[in-house]
């Protein structure tokens, strides 16, 4: 089946300045994304105050920045794709706080959702990116891996070493919106180039409805099963329509690449391994990404991107590098020191259960991993995961030793 | 609303073959009809407010099917979906309530004096009795699909209505988002407080959004008549009491709902309502009379029967455990209430309940003295 897609031809990186157009719908797609319009406004029957959401008892960032004013303003709009600012918010207004993390509560049906519903992103993106500012300010991104500077853990305290980031497809829609021919079309797109990778990234691809039990059984064992989505956060944007249709997981043969198709986002993106090897993992991270990315472009597709927003992921929180990289790491002493989270916040570090996020720790090991994702590098990043954990692991060994240990200085943002 | 493909425009530049769900592993009523031809002629087609196929079929294409029940696999949106996904909904319709047909008219009957007996079900096994229906507001989105202004312009109508009410009616409405702990707590007490929905047949259709605006639950001062407002229909009726005199219950129930169907209509408003299907609901296995009649019944010994299934069916009867659709019986005691909702008149439906229940009760007491209940077998209703 051919896909009536007109291929995005265009070169690396450019990007033309996104703009509106009023009043009309486009049609198809576009070689250059110079001109977006706003989609046909949508009919209401009641006007905008009698339909502003009830957020009194809410915690989310997008609770925070949202105003009976500029929900108003933004109400009629719609992307090119029909996607609307109550489908953006919905999972915010169902869910009025999380206990252990201020929630973003708001989501992208497509990348143009972060144009058209820019009034609203944009004071959401601030807060939680530390106060990047996407109008005045440009995103570093930095896949050289050489730059990494030690990345080798004491293994008798980090147990497994990971980095994660996503990949969305331009052109398709993103989790919340994407209709059924959608979603397949990304499963094709993916797996097609995935089917290029060699040498230790050649692998395989495991599609969640024709999985065999056995098939399935090892990929739970191996912790690389990724089940349909129980958090209302998720479930309330409407990722989870349609599961497990167009799902699935594809690794290489050593297990140690790794890629989700049409979980939360189009794609994400594992190197993970037992130990902590952590410069050998982000080699393989950036060396993996690089090579999925010159072998969708060979097939005329290429990644949502653009210079102010870096990698465009269905969760505002994940934009700029999309980059988590952390550790298990054993902190039993540490962890009941009433300076722990003081420390974390510091280098930067944010905790989470071994399960991830949602989840608790046990027995001592945490889930270490960096804070930001916007405005600084995937190099910078990572580096002050190493640097951090060095450090935590040094704490804990004094607290082993009996010896006190200081709060770091706070590192500074935006480097 | 309710998802982000609703109106997505893109879905029209891919072939309908490229859209259709994969439903090979499904087991519901909509799984059963669609077709691939049924999705092409159907996809491009929207209600007057927007309701699309996709937004109707999603909690059927999510919910493959249910231990214990065969279930709809789609939800109306609107009154108008009836009529403009007909192609799809008829059949639906005449699979799960019994062959009724397109051109078959639907009989409603709520005047307690036809029903027979009914007020002495023997206490020492029926706990307790309670009839309820659904009824829709003409011209709103049904709670699939409306927005968060329609479903507060549908709770004040109902506050409005159910204020005027009085005598053995009179009563007070507790909306879900204003509840003080105290409210909560009696109202949980009195087994009355319904929750934000957890079903995955409900929450994939959209109802349980915005939660908990424009919900609440009204009740008279004698709790033995319940509204509950914007929950999975635009409102539910419940009439209710402890033992077994179901024609007590059936009378509150009919003088209740006449007499709110006149305050709506003082107001302007009508109930959804056809010839056809009857009064028009959110689930089409809700047409017709949206009545469940039932009680909660103790029967430890005939439950044990292998025959106790074939019994029902027989009796047009449907078990339930104890917390309602989606449980499982506890202690022996279970909820039997009506298999049937439209085709049938509110007063044939209770009189069914009442029959077969009374059937029910002879032949638990019957296998407690340790005798046969072959001679009580029923024919089929």
């Amino acid at each position: 089946m051919a896909s009536s897609f007109t291929r995005i031809l265009s070169s690396k990186r450019h990007l033309g300045i996104l703009s509106f157009v009023g009043g009309s719908v486009t049609a198809g797609f576009l070689l250059h994304r110079e001109h977006v319009s706003a989609g046909v406004p949508v009919r209401r029957r009641y006007p905008a105050s009698a339909e502003y959401p009830d957020l009194r008892k809410h915690n989310n960032c997008m609770a925070s920045s949202l105003t009976p004013a500029l929900y108003a303003k933004l109400c009629d709009k719609a992307t090119p794709n029909g996607y609307t600012l109550d489908e953006a918010i919905q999972t915010g207004v169902d869910n009025p706080g999380h206990p252990f993390i201020k929630t973003v509560g708001m989501v992208a049906g497509d990348e143009e959702s972060y144009e058209v519903f820019a009034d609203l992103l944009n004071p959401i993106i601030k807060e939680r990116h530390n106060g990047y500012d996407p109008l005045t300010m440009k995103h570093p991104t930095d896949l050289d891996s050489s730059k990494l500077q030690s990345g080798q853990f004491d293994e008798r305290y980090v147990l497994s070493s990971r980095v994660r980031t996503g990949r969305s497809i331009r052109g398709l829609s993103l989790p919340p919106a994407c209709t059924r021919a959608e979603r397949r079309e990304v499963e094709r797109v993916v797996v097609d180039a995935l089917a290029g990778l060699k040498d230790d990234l050649a692998g395989r691809y495991y599609s969640l409805t024709q999985m065999t039990e056995e098939e399935q059984q090892q990929l739970i064992d191996d912790h690389f099963l990724f089940d349909k989505p129980v958090s209302p956060l998720l479930t309330c944007a409407g990722m989870a329509r349609d599961w497990p249709d167009a799902r699935g997981i594809w690794h290489n043969n050593n297990k140690t690449f790794l890629i989700w198709i049409n979980e939360e986002d189009h794609t994400r993106v594992i190197s993970m391994e037992k130990g902590g090897n952590m410069k050998r993992v982000f080699e393989r991270f950036c060396k993996g990404l690089k090579e999925v990315e010159r072998l969708i472009q060979e097939r005329g597709w290429e990644f949502m991107w653009n210079e102010n927003l870096g990698y465009i992921l269905t969760c505002p929180s994940n934009l700029g590098t999309g980059l988590r990289a952390g550790v298990h790491v054993k902190l039993p002493l540490l962890s009941k020191d009433a300076r722990f989270s003081k420390i974390l916040a510091n280098l930067r570090l944010q905790k989470r259960g071994t399960g991830g996020v949602d989840t608790a720790a046990v027995g001592g090991v945490f889930d270490i991993s960096n804070l930001d994702r916007l405005g600084q590098s995937e190099v910078q990043l990572v580096q002050t995961v190493v640097d951090g954990v060095n450090y935590l692991i040094e704490c804990e060994k004094r607290l082993e030793r009996g010896q006190d240990i200081k709060v770091p200085a706070p590192l500074k943002l935006f480097k | 609303m309710p998802f982000g493909n609703t109106h997505n425009k893109l879905k029209m530049s891919y072939s309908s073959e490229q859209e259709y769900p994969d439903l090979s592993k499904h087991n519901n009523h909509m799984a059963k009809v669609l077709t691939p031809e049924m999705y092409a002629n159907l996809r491009e087609k929207e209600t007057p407010s927007g309701f699309t196929l996709d937004d109707l079929i999603q909690t059927g294409v999510d919910n493959p099917g249910h231990p214990f029940i065969m279930t709809v696999g789609c939800v109306a949106g609107d009154e108008e979906t009836y009529e403009v996904f007909k192609e799809l909904l008829d059949p639906v319709i005449e699979d799960r309530h019994g062959g009724y047909k397109p051109s078959d008219k639907h009989k409603t009957d709520l005047n307690p004096e036809n029903l027979q007996g009914g007020d002495d079900l023997d206490p020492n096994y029926v706990l307790s009795s309670r009839v309820r229906t659904g009824r829709s507001i003409r011209g709103f989105c049904l709670p699939p699909h409306c927005s968060r202004g329609e479903r507060r312009a549908i709770e004040n109508l109902s506050i409005e209505s159910l204020d005027v009410l009085d005598g053995d009616l009179k009563g007070k409405y507790y909306a879900l988002k204003n509840m003080t702990d105290d409210e909560q707590q009696q109202l949980i007490d009195d087994h009355f407080l319904f929750d934000k929905p957890v079903s995955p047949l409900l929450l994939a259709s959209g109802m349980a959004r915005d939660w908990p605006d424009g919900r609440g639950i009204w009740h008279n001062d004698n709790k033995t008549f319940l509204v509950w407002v914007n929950e999975e229909d635009h409102l539910r009726v419940i009439s209710m009491q402890k033992g077994g005199n179901m024609k007590e219950v059936f009378n509150r129930f009919c003088t209740g709902l006449t007499t709110i169907e006149n305050l709506f209509k003082e107001r302007g408003h009508e109930f959804m309502w056809n010839e056809h299907l009857g009064y028009v609901l959110t689930c089409p296995s809700n047409l017709g009379t949206g009545l469940r009649a039932g009680v909660h019944v103790k029967l430890p010994n005939l439950s044990k029967q292998d025959k106790f299934g074939d019994i029902l069916k027989r009796l047009r009867l449907q078990k339930r455990g104890t917390g309602g659709v989606d449980t499982a019986a506890v202690g022996g005691v279970f909820d039997i209430s009506n298999a049937d909702r439209l085709g049938f008149s509110e007063v044939e439906l209770v009189q069914m309940v009442v029959d077969g229940v009374n059937l029910l009760v002879d032949m638990e007491k019957r296998l407690e003295a340790g005798e046969s209940i072959d001679d009580l077998m029923p024919e089929q209703k």
